[in-house]
């Protein structure tokens, strides 16, 4: 008896664990599935043309992947560097009575969900940028610096987990020797660390490039390439999220679904970088 | 300036650099959660909780419908998500343990806890939505579990190899066959880390609203049926923050306050957790 319970119970976890790859494959197949109709119709210029009129059934998903790429740029370059001096405050400088509870805060700002930072851009942030810059607020550049805080307390708690990977004894040593904090940072943290911390921006990066609510809000959803930040324009998820539910013929729909592949494949691809690349997982307990 | 003066000014330039920004990054952050919790408190009223939605400009709107969805969608999507990844966690940790099926699994679903949860949503609509004809709860709890299973299995997976195999071995001696041993032996080691996991894995998925946004769409008034469209109250926020109307803002400002204070607490529960365990 016990052996036939033990032999189910064995069974059952190990179809289930393999029913999470299934699911993986079956995600990719579903919307490849459901693109055909708009590979077959548009071919490679569906990535290649900027004209994206619903109307006209004519989609050119260019203009979305210009905007995914532009925004989720200027959020990294705004984000690393102040990620980095998050990382070394907690990680080097600050008291550590301070250390918990700022790293704390910071890993709880994480979890806040990002439709709420999307709502404090389009009320607070989108009329600063408007008197600021000018334009009308909703733009590029503000999605870009609102999803650049979205993705701070992230890749600020990852940052600093790679930092502290450095064992204690060589940052003593080096202090030993008279190094200053920058140069324990700079000759011991930094080299030991370079792995995790390029992983962990790649990681956010991964991330930043398929956040859709935070950047919602404040990007327009408009389907035109300008090289000017302040102009509204739109990005793969900021597309998806938009026209969905809205889409009214067969070949949108099916277009919409390449899109989410197209985004699905640049995801799953830069995450992949970070995970077998950067950072290869470290296994708790024997 | 000598060498050693030269490196002193460059350590203290650095320092107050990091310094600054990490001040900045903090503020920026202090700002947002300062304005969530005054714009919150202030459109807090006990209606919130009595009223469904309204059409707007009467002020009588409450938030009852997306609470009550909400929680049913999170509740129908942990019914699913929590068995099937602590199952598939169980495997990993006790029967696949290095092979390199189990590492495969565990890479998968690791780079699936980053991905895009809006393709999540297109997925569901294509396999739930398109086939009913007509959005619905179903197709929200689907996606949200679909969401669910990574951190839930990544969690079980990690915590229970924390459980030494010395207690493994111990319960085998005694003649316990294995599921028996992971039942009441190893489970048990891991409560606390697999309910911390399952907390973690709850309030990533309440947070969530780019995948309902076309599974379980919204509705703007109380409805338990799970085969209809249902209010969430992420969707609540997205929906009523862009309109035009100011009471409608007003109670987009409250749903975003009471879901933030909902998500924090159940991480702090579930931190606190885990400190418990490391105590023992």
């Amino acid at each position: 008896m016990n052996n036939i319970v033990d032999k189910i119970f064995a069974n059952s976890t190990k179809f289930i664990a393999f029913g999470v790859l299934l699911l993986v494959a079956w995600i990719f197949a579903v919307l490849f599935e459901h693109s055909l109709e708009s590979i077959k119709a548009f071919g490679f210029s569906f990535i290649t043309d900027d004209k994206w009129a619903p109307n006209l059934e004519k989609f050119g998903a260019l203009p979305a992947i210009y905007g995914s790429v532009v925004s989720t740029f200027l959020a990294m370059i705004l984000a690393v560097p102040v990620a980095i001096g998050i990382a070394i405050f907690l990680s080097e400088i600050a008291h550590a009575k301070l250390k918990t509870p700022v790293g704390v805060s910071i890993e709880l700002l994480a979890a806040i969900p990002s439709v709420i930072y999307g709502m404090w851009g389009l009320f607070y942030f989108v009329p600063i940028i408007r008197d600021t810059f000018g334009g009308v607020g909703i733009s590029m550049l503000t999605a870009g610096i609102v999803l650049s805080i979205m993705i701070l307390p992230f890749m600020a708690a990852v940052t600093r987990d790679a930092m502290n990977t450095t064992p204690d004894i060589l940052k003593e040593s080096a202090y030993a020797l008279g190094g200053t904090k920058w140069d324990v940072i700079k000759d011991i943290i930094i080299p030991y660390a370079k792995a995790g911390i390029i992983g962990s921006f790649i990681l956010a990066l991964g991330r930043a490039i398929g956040e859709t609510m935070a950047v919602t809000f404040v990007m327009g959803n408009v389907h035109k390439i300008s090289t000017d930040l302040r102009d509204p324009a739109t990005s793969i998820p900021v597309t998806l999220a938009n026209e969905f539910a809205e889409a009214d013929s067969e070949l949108y729909y099916s277009s919409l679904f390449e899109l989410s592949l197209l985004l699905l494949i640049i995801s799953f691809t830069i995450i992949s970088i970070a995970k077998f690349y950067f950072l290869r997982r470290k296994r708790v307990g024997a | 300036m000598t060498h050693t003066q030269k490196r002193i000014l460059i350590n203290d330039i650095v320092m107050a650099l990091s310094t600054l920004s990490a001040i900045i990054g903090i503020s920026f952050l202090l700002w947002i959660l300062g304005i969530l919790v005054t714009n919150g408190l202030e459109a807090l009223s006990t209606t919130i909780f009595t009223a469904e939605g309204a059409p707007p400009g009467n002020g009588e709107g409450g938030l009852k419908h997306a609470l009550i969805g909400q929680l049913i969608l999170v509740s129908y999507a942990a019914l699913f998500g929590v068995p099937l990844g602590i199952l598939a966690g169980t495997y990993l940790s006790e029967y696949g343990l290095k092979s390199k099926m189990a590492e495969t699994i565990r890479d998968i679903s690791d780079i699936m806890m980053s991905a895009p949860s809006i393709v999540i949503g297109a997925f569901v609509y294509a396999i739930v939505v398109a086939p009913m004809g007509h959005f619905s709860g179903w197709a929200g709890s689907i996606a949200l579990a679909i969401i669910m299973i990574p951190i839930i299995l990544r969690t079980t997976d990690d915590m229970l190899q924390l459980v030494p195999s010395t207690l493994r071995e111990a319960a085998f001696a005694l003649g316990a066959p294995k599921y028996k041993v992971i039942i009441q032996v190893v489970y048990r080691g891991a409560k606390a880390g697999i309910l911390t996991g399952v907390l973690l894995g709850v309030a990533r998925v309440a947070g969530e609203t780019a995948p309902l946004l076309f599974t379980s769409f919204n509705d703007n008034f109380l409805n338990t049926n799970m085969n209809e469209p249902m209010a969430s109250l992420t969707v609540t926020i997205y929906n009523y923050a862009t309109s035009p109307y100011e009471d409608w803002q007003q109670l987009g400002w409250a749903a975003a306050f009471i879901l933030s204070m909902f998500i924090l607490t159940l991480n702090i529960i579930g931190r606190l957790f885990l400190l418990k365990r490391k105590g023992r």
